[in-house]
């Protein structure tokens, strides 16, 4: 591809794009990112071996992309123009698909989507539940475009708005455009987005940095990876974007090496993006020089926490410094530095896009814009979604997440990882935004979002909560590294039937004190988890204290399994499977746990066709 | 390439050898030839070099940390900081059949937890060490982001996805 020297350059290349697409193409968008652990690759070779064989190539477009979002359901495609939608399909299926839909224009029933309630069966994606109720903004382009071709964002207006941005704005225009969009920062805290570009503007020194934080640490969330998988090129016109406004000619994403998709795609992109000269020197004639660095993180959670960050990239270990001086003014070798998270560079494009009265008007009063969140845990459509900020927790778990599986009944949702807290269902109809989630005791966190269901203990949850932190603190402030080991052995304690009167008081003393004096956002945030559990669930620490009882039957010590007599038909698969080899029975006759040596592992409450494995 | 590491033009070495050429240090050749990639004294390479190194040898040698602490310019202690901050880095050698159980909290809330104990009861393993014939190590990692899989483990780099505790089994055997 040629150089791009100029505005009118890249108004050309995108226009001679569009006009070189052959508008009667119908395409076959194959998810390659999440669905590929489902065998999305075998799917994609038996498209191009049937359309191969049928002659069809100059018809049909494979085109392969990034997250579609119903993961629940993969491997799906898309199909296009006509917008079908096709879930958990085999190679099996596929000539069927080539032979009915794609030659024929006829819809396979079987593999549509069929509503759970009413077996309606629904052929066109934007009528799925799923999708109806969502936003896809950010999202414009995941699962639509091959994020390993810049042609394709190029031609759904990708750089347009860096073009607009390089020709008729100053660098304080686009801070102040940023500003009046109320965009706030997508990976936790919330901090309005231009006014840390106009603290790096104005911090003093020649040399400044722009780094994107891809360290998406926090269990449960997926987000970041979906976006850096489906469309980096959305996330590299950000970054220009902020670099114009800052100031910075270098920047750098910080990525998970857990995310070898991301990294690959990062890759591409960016050369292609070098190629084109979109990155480099005097980028379309401005005068804007701007590189991109990819750094691989090393797996520290920490490492997500802004000053931690710069340390690793530095190539020090990822430790934390107090504040201030902020990153705006010494960050990166002591250099002004601004640090976004990726979905907050995902949305820049966006504002530039359209007009900014449209951005401002799109989310509450004080959360403008759309939310990225993983849905996960227990809930039938787990994957991955975009919706309106306001939007209500009923809505995202039951209308678009499809509920709790097996009938059971929802118990809580955790919001904001281990810095954030479990919300049970009073705050179902409460609207997702920065302060309402916040006043809950919850965050907004980055999007992580886990549906527990009522098997799920919450006293357990906490002390899952705290373990996580415990391995992840980095040991440099003593009430991160020692509180929370204090506040681990209460809730250890409190598990294994051994906790006493004023544990619960105990834990939510020192959680205080945590919050007041640890060094970063890790140690501050982590006794959420165990003061929302506590405040919602204060009945379920009690029964194992008081009790000594577990009422969700997960914490181990409280539980004690045994085989009913009358249920055991004497299949002998709970004592092939156990490995402690405590169950003893001769076949076809009942079959019997040995006490002292079971470890509970419940395999073979698991394994037993008969529910005749009794957990109590 | 924005990118520094080079390691796509090294080949990955098995443990035997890696035992042999890594651990006496007998053989830093393919460590050398990394070191091409990367300009010597420039501190910020220290991550990107280790995990080059790790990729090639499977875990980062005394001897290997040593020649890189040299190479960069910075002290020992400070590379061996790094290799023991960061849980990436393995300073043992590892299995023949890497087992990474995620333990994120969507595939804790659907029986992670019980999927690492079968596998550490099966294997006579506790999370983070390695059989003594070096065929098995078993690790965790935090989160992988597929939590559509819960629960989930990664066997050298395959994804199993919803596992039930019987079918954990069963994947396992296939690797004996």
């Amino acid at each position: 591809m040629k150089k791009l020297k100029t505005h009118e350059d890249l108004e050309a290349l995108s226009t001679s794009i569009r006009q070189a697409q052959n508008p009667d193409i119908t395409r076959v968008r194959i998810c390659m990112t999440g669905c590929r652990a489902y065998g999305a690759e075998e799917i994609r070779d038996a498209f191009e071996k049937e359309i191969r064989e049928r002659g069809l190539q100059d018809k049909i477009e494979i085109v392969e992309t990034g997250c579609h979002g119903f993961c629940a359901k993969a491997p799906v495609i898309g199909i296009d123009p006509q917008g079908i939608f096709y879930q958990q399909l085999t190679p099996e299926d596929v000539p069927e698909i080539v032979s009915e839909t794609l030659m024929n224009g006829r819809v396979v029933e079987r593999l549509i989507f069929q509503e759970p309630e009413t077996d309606k069966r629904i052929p066109l994606t934007n009528d799925v539940p799923f999708y109806e109720k969502q936003m896809k903004m950010v999202l414009r382009n995941c699962g639509i475009v091959d994020p390993r071709n810049i042609k394709h964002y190029i031609a759904r207006d990708g750089y347009s708005a860096l073009n607009k941005v390089l020709s008729t704005m100053t660098p304080e225009d686009v801070i102040n455009q940023v500003k009046k969009s109320g965009l706030r920062g997508r990976g936790g805290a919330g901090f309005p987005a231009g006014m840390k570009w106009e603290f790096a503007r104005s911090a003093k020194g020649d040399t400044k940095y722009l780094i994107c934080n891809a360290d998406e640490g926090d269990p449960g969330a997926f987000m970041d990876r979906a976006v850096l998988e489906g469309d980096p090129h959305a996330i590299i016109e950000g970054m220009i974007i902020a670099a114009y406004a800052i100031g910075a000619e270098t920047g750098y994403i910080y990525v998970r090496a857990e995310y070898p998709i991301a990294i690959e795609h990062l890759e591409v992109a960016i050369q292609q993006a070098e190629e084109l000269g979109l990155l480099g020197e005097n980028i379309l004639g401005s005068g804007l020089n701007f590189r991109i660095k990819i750094k691989e993180g090393a797996g520290a959670f920490v490492c997500g926490e802004e000053t931690a960050l710069m340390a690793s990239i530095e190539g020090r270990s990822g430790v934390p410094r107090p504040r201030p001086p902020f990153p705006a003014t010494s960050g990166l070798w002591n250099k002004p530095t601004n640090i976004n998270n990726v979905e907050t560079l995902a949305n820049i494009a966006l504002i530039f896009l359209k007009d900014v009265d449209w951005y401002e008007n799109l989310g509450t009063e004080k959360s403008k814009g759309t939310k990225l969140f993983a849905l996960a845990g227990k809930v039938n459509n787990t994957g991955l979604i975009e919706v309106p900020m306001g939007i209500t927790l009923r809505e995202v778990i039951f209308d678009i997440g499809g509920g709790i599986p097996d009938g059971k009944e929802f118990k809580a949702v955790q919001i904001g990882g281990p810095s954030g807290g479990c919300l049970p269902a009073e705050y179902l109809d409460s609207p997702i935004d920065y302060d309402s989630l916040s006043s809950a005791g919850a965050i907004m966190g980055s999007g992580g979002m886990i549906v527990m269901d009522e098997d799920t203990c919450m006293v357990d949850v906490a002390r899952y909560f705290m373990k996580f932190v415990q391995a992840e603190s980095c040991g440099k402030c003593v009430p991160c590294r020692l509180g929370t080991k204090r506040m681990m052995e209460i809730l250890d304690r409190i598990a294994e039937g051994k906790g006493k009167e004023g544990d619960v008081e105990s834990l939510i003393d020192m959680a205080a004190a945590i919050k007041d004096s640890a060094l970063c956002a890790l140690g501050q945030t982590a006794p959420n988890p165990v003061l929302t559990t506590i405040k919602f669930f204060r009945d379920e620490y009690e029964s194992h204290i008081r009790d000594k009882c577990c009422p969700a039957k997960v914490c181990p010590d409280l539980l004690s399994y045994r085989i009913d007599p009358e249920a055991c038909k004497g299949c002998g698969l709970c004592k092939k499977n156990c490995p402690q080899e405590a169950i003893s029975g001769e076949r076809k006759q009942s079959h019997e746990i040995d006490p002292d040596l079971c470890i509970k592992c419940g395999i073979c409450f698991d394994v037993c066709p008969f529910g005749a494995v009794i957990k109590a | 390439m924005a990118k520094e590491t080079g390691t796509d033009h090294v080949g990955v070495i098995g443990p035997e050898e890696s035992l042999e050429n890594g651990i006496h240090g007998k053989n830093l050749a393919k460590l050398e030839q990394l070191l091409k990639y990367y300009e010597a004294g420039d501190e910020s390479l220290l991550i990107p070099l280790l995990q080059a190194a790790q990729k090639a040898y499977g875990y980062l040698s005394m001897k290997a940390m040593d020649r890189i602490a040299e190479y960069l310019r910075v002290s020992r202690s400070r590379v061996y900081s790094v290799a023991t901050f960061y849980t990436q880095f393995h300073l043992l050698p590892r299995g023949e059949n890497i087992i990474r159980v995620c333990t994120g909290t969507a595939c804790y809330v659907r029986g992670g937890k019980a999927v690492l104990g079968v596998l550490e009861n099966k294997l006579g393993l506790k999370a983070g060490e390695t059989t003594d014939d070096l065929k098995f190590s078993l690790e965790t990692v935090s989160c992988l982001g597929t939590c559509f899989l819960s629960p989930v483990m990664v066997i050298n780099g395959k994804y199993y996805g919803k596992l039930t505790l019987q079918r954990t089994l069963d994947i396992l055997e296939k690797y004996k």
